[in-house]
């Protein structure tokens, strides 16, 4: 019963600002004196991929929205299975296998794990009977997330599995209890006050707290033994970070995440890409020194230039106009998308889309933060904008479903468990 | 709609947003040590070098012109793009080893953004590595001019080029020298170095990552053209000065040639002289221990460094001294017994006729003529004391640019000995010596050394009667006015112009019926003047001083030949042989020149003692 499809226009149009920046930006840097035009090289191949995804895009739109609703949990499987797949037959690509070979094509699988991701969630979130206060169904919520997510680790792409925690945004959203974020937080406050001080001074430093807020409340005897469990949870939870830290995290991944805490400098090493990335950011200044005029992106000096340090060109060459402009392009394509889900009358569009929103506000936050020195390096690509094929197809597809699930909301009835 | 939740996920993104515009503000607009950074990464300033300035001689021959050297260089900091080092060595022909170890070495040295990885490469190793020096990224060439030569001549004259050193580095009050940039040394390449080294010239331009350039900067608006060095033109005849060191193959000595019109210098040989090519920049380090080593001192510049006492060369001059302070006249005559007593000391006279005129005394060398003439300069009324009197005699000499540097414009010149009279009051006590103690001097020998080009110098000064251009190896600066003025500059010598012409007739029949008689030339009236030079070391030294054609001077030249023997064995043909070439170059006098010439070119005079361990390498091509 289609009666008519309303595509959201603005998000659409910021959709196509965003990758055309991307090609352009890909463009400059791949770019070489005297080398070909915009739509041959990287650029071109860019092109082609968007291409390719406004034509699946068409045929998405074509599908009835209940197909997608209807067969969720096979979308799902797919995509997972894709994973094992890359397991098994991939093919090893700086140190990582996340990549199939398909001819002179190599397709990244963990790119449409999120958009499979989304749909499950999507899904089991607007079950009839689901509710957060159940344990067995937060216990299946969480395990729909965290095994595609373990698939991508045994990967060895830890940057990728990373993304799938922008689930929680999505979980906030629709009634998981603040605590696990709190609790998430202040597990990130003790990781970082651990490494900086060492489990030793963060232990003593607890402790103190600990005999302080004792000498002030120790006549309320109710608090005195969740506060003791606090303290013994934030030491053993520091001790464990330590051991974590020192055993188990591989080499450049600890030097990234001392280099970002400024606990180490290491310009030549660990922390060149960095450096090098800030160096080019900060040398665009507020106008940038023009397109295909960014000396530091030319000059090759940036590693991942075209794909994770995309963010560099646009610094360097369009200055903070163009870097600023990028931030406040996503930022608003993120809420218009939130404005789309929140739109939304039925639990499973809402949900689908804003977890589209949360991947991409992820993605965001990581990809900018790293080049400009406030994350550590963690290599996930701007969504759009980095130069992949993977990458521009899953977002572009994850983006026009989204967009497809919006524009027939007028045929959905009110959600009574919304 | 919006739940509270919601809400505040949009204000954590809106913050986080606002997050990111503010610190890529406070990165990309508050902070510009960024961009400075950038640029100091990226942009390279490479300074373009000019062309030397070439040398020609006086008949437009080039001698002198520029060789590139490649220095194969690395660009800093130093980040070697996955090379292929096997292939790397095997074109630079130095095994792994040599390749760390000068890696190391360059890291350590840097500066100003690059670091030498090897010097000199040579020209084949340069054009092979060149095509394929895209592949070794980071390493690029820097060309730099060396120098080479047209003939195996004249080394002495022309210096050569070096790297400029760490004191003139710092005391260069116009910064134009970067370390590793070449200048002039020795010679005419240092002397007249800023005419020669031209105006630098800038490129700007950007490097990738392994110091590629990749462009230039700005459309090159910045860049400076560099501008060539000025040519110089030598006054020097290179077939002249060719044909001297020829005359001088295998002997130790010294010719110099000067035109008395001008002071410039026609031919400047010092002998035995290395082939300049061997001391250029990729030479030189191969080669100059050995020339040091050398115990016919062949790098010495004997033309302008050597004093040697100028024996009875020196007998017209004692004549012009007498007659200008007034010890004797034109027609003064000595009566010679062949020999001269002073006390119970005999000094020897050679065989000659008993009464000696003025122009005899020199024609047949007497030294009782000169031994009087010089007690009787001595002895003069006006002067009160014997110092006085040596004063005065050593003021002539000096007018005459005798025992003093002349200020020539090649390096390492040497003033000579000519002794002040406190020499003698160290001696002998103050007032307590008298011409008796310095009777030696008057025939050019005891306490007097002049160079060969002072004593040249004093010949040309006798052709002109009176004044002499300070002798100059540089005639013309291509593009500049003038050579310095004090080459422009005419020198008088305090002695009357009229009091030459005595003496120009003595050294005329020295020529034509005295001691240089047997090797006249047909055609050219030559005045000159025999030495023979005691050596207390050896053998005497055979000198010789003279100009030519009389009647209108077109050359001085003075001749010593080390340990050869008589001044008219040996230095008297050779002189004569280079004013015919030079006077007339097309007119074969004979069988009787050819068999001088081939005996001057072929005896060897370098004592025995010296020529085994003598280092031939140096002289050959």
């Amino acid at each position: 019963m289609e009666t008519r499809s309303q595509i959201d226009i603005l998000s659409l149009f910021i959709f196509l600002c965003i990758a055309a920046l991307g090609v352009a930006s890909v463009y400059s840097a791949t770019f070489e004196i005297g080398a070909e035009s915009l739509f041959e090289g990287r650029s071109g191949k860019q092109m082609m991929w968007l291409g390719l995804s406004f034509f699946l895009g068409i045929v998405i739109f074509l599908i009835n929205t209940n197909f997608y609703e209807q067969f969720s949990w096979v979308f799902y499987i797919f995509f997972t299975t894709l994973l094992v797949v890359v397991l098994v037959i991939g093919a090893d690509i700086n140190g990582a296998r996340s990549w199939i070979k398909i001819g002179s094509y190599s397709l990244q699988p963990s790119e449409f794990a999120k958009y499979g991701a989304a749909f499950a969630v999507s899904a089991y979130l607007s079950r009839l009977n689901f509710s957060f206060h159940r344990f067995r169904d937060i216990l299946i919520l969480g395990a729909i997330i965290a095994v595609p997510a373990g698939l991508i680790i045994l990967q060895r792409d830890t940057g990728s599995a990373l993304v799938f925690s922008s689930f929680i945004l999505v979980l906030y959203r629709e009634g998981l209890t603040p605590f696990i974020i709190i609790l998430g937080l202040i597990t990130v406050f003790i990781f970082i006050m651990t490494l900086v001080f060492g489990s030793l001074y963060f232990s003593i430093a607890v402790g103190v707290v600990f005999l302080v807020f004792y000498a002030f409340t120790f006549t309320n005897k109710k608090l005195l033994l969740p506060s003791i469990y606090a303290a013994v949870l934030a030491i053993a939870l520091s001790l464990s970070v330590q051991f974590l830290f020192d055993n188990i995290l591989q080499p450049h991944q600890r030097k990234r995440i001392q280099v970002t805490l400024n606990l180490i400098e290491d310009n030549q090493g660990a922390g060149y890409n960095v450096n090098q990335s800030k160096i080019a950011i900060g040398s665009g200044q507020f106008a940038g020194k023009g397109f295909l005029n960014g000396s530091h992106t030319k000059g090759n000096f940036i590693p991942e230039q075209e794909t994770d340090f995309i963010f560099c060109t646009i610094g360097e060459e369009g200055g903070w106009l163009m870097s600023s402009l990028t931030v406040v392009l996503f930022v608003a394509f993120i809420l218009r998308l939130f404005y789309l889900a929140e739109r939304a009358k039925k639990k499973y569009k809402r949900v689908f889309i804003f977890s589209l929103a949360s991947i991409i506000f992820f993605h965001l936050l990581v990809n900018v933060g790293m080049t400009i020195g406030l994350m550590p390096v963690i290599g996930i690509p701007l969504p759009l904008i980095s130069y992949g094929g993977s990458s521009i197809l899953a977002f572009s597809i994850f983006v026009f479903t989204a967009l497809k699930l919006d524009s027939t909301r007028d045929q959905d009835l009110p959600s009574v468990y919304s | 709609m919006y739940s509270r939740r919601s809400w505040n996920i949009v204000v954590v993104i809106v913050l986080i947003g606002l997050l990111y515009v503010g610190r890529l503000f406070m990165i990309q607009v508050m902070d510009d040590t960024y961009a400075i950074t950038a640029e100091k990464i990226s942009l390279r300033r490479q300074t373009v070098y000019p062309q030397r300035g070439l040398i020609f001689d006086r008949n437009k021959n080039l001698v002198v012109y520029n060789d590139p050297v490649y220095d194969l260089m690395l660009s800093v900091p130093i980040r070697l793009g996955g090379i292929d080092t096997t292939s790397f060595c095997n074109l630079l022909q130095i095994d792994r080893k040599e390749f760390d170890k000068r890696l190391s070495k360059s890291k350590r040295s840097s500066y100003r953004g690059k670091a030498i990885f090897m010097k000199n490469v040579p020209n084949t190793t340069y054009v092979h590595l060149q095509e394929r020096l895209y592949e070794f990224k980071g390493f690029f060439f820097e060309i730099r001019q060396d120098r080479n030569y047209k003939y195996n001549s004249s080394a002495h004259v022309l210096g050569y080029l070096g790297e400029v050193n760490k004191s003139e580095l710092k005391e260069q009050a116009d910064d134009y020298y970067e370390q590793g940039d070449f200048n002039g040394k020795k010679g005419v390449e240092r002397f007249y170095e800023e005419y020669l080294r031209g105006d630098k010239g800038e490129q700007y331009f950007y490097v990738d990552k392994f110091g590629v350039n990749r462009g230039s900067y700005k459309e090159g608006k910045l860049d400076i053209d560099a501008t060539d060095g000025n040519n110089l033109i030598l006054g020097i005849d290179i077939d002249l000065q060719q044909y001297g060191e020829e005359l001088l193959n295998n002997k130790m000595g010294s010719v110099v040639a000067i035109e008395p019109k001008t002071g410039e210098i026609l031919a400047l040989i010092s002998s035995p002289f290395y082939h300049p090519a061997k001391f250029n920049i990729q030479n030189r380090g191969k080669y100059y221990s050995k020339a040091i080593k050398d115990p016919t001192k062949p790098i010495f510049n004997r033309a302008v460094s050597a004093p040697y006492p100028p024996g009875s060369t020196f007998k017209p001059i004692m004549a012009l001294l007498g007659l200008e302070d007034g010890a004797i006249t034109e027609n003064t005559h000595f009566g010679c017994p062949g020999y001269y007593r002073l006390g119970r000391r005999i000094i020897k006279c050679h065989g000659h006729t008993f009464n000696t005129s003025l122009q005899r005394s020199i024609a047949s060398s007497c030294n009782t003529f000169y031994c009087l003439t010089f007690k009787s300069f001595m002895q003069q009324e006006k002067y009160k004391t014997a110092e006085e009197a040596y004063n005065s005699w050593r003021t002539y000499l000096s007018s005459l640019g005798l025992g003093e540097k002349l200020g020539i414009d090649v390096s390492g010149e040497r003033g000579g000995w000519l002794k002040p009279s406190s020499f003698y009051d160290n001696m002998h006590g103050k007032g307590r010596w008298s011409y008796a103690n310095i009777i030696s001097l008057s025939f050019g020998q005891g306490e007097l050394g002049l160079t060969p080009v002072q004593i040249a110098n004093a010949a040309a000064c006798i052709a002109n009667q009176g004044y002499y251009y300070t002798p100059h190896v540089v005639k013309e600066i291509e593009g500049v006015q003038s050579i310095p003025e004090q080459y422009r500059r005419k020198n008088h010598a305090e002695i009357s112009p009229s009091n030459f012409i005595p003496v120009i007739e003595g050294m005329h029949e020295v020529t034509k019926s005295g001691t240089g008689a047997y090797v006249a030339i047909k055609g050219i009236e030559i005045a000159g003047k025999t030495g023979t030079v005691q050596n207390s070391h050896g053998k005497n030294h055979s000198a010789y001083m003279s100009f030519a054609p009389i009647d209108d001077p077109q050359i001085a030249i003075a001749v010593v030949v080390e340990e050869a023997g008589y001044g008219a064995t040996w230095a008297a043909p050779i002189a004569h042989l280079m004013i015919e070439r030079y006077l007339q170059p097309d007119s074969a006098d004979g069988t009787s020149r050819e068999f001088l010439e081939t005996k001057m070119k072929e005896s060897n005079l370098i004592p025995l003692k010296y020529r085994s361990i003598q280092d031939l390498s140096l002289y050959g091509n």
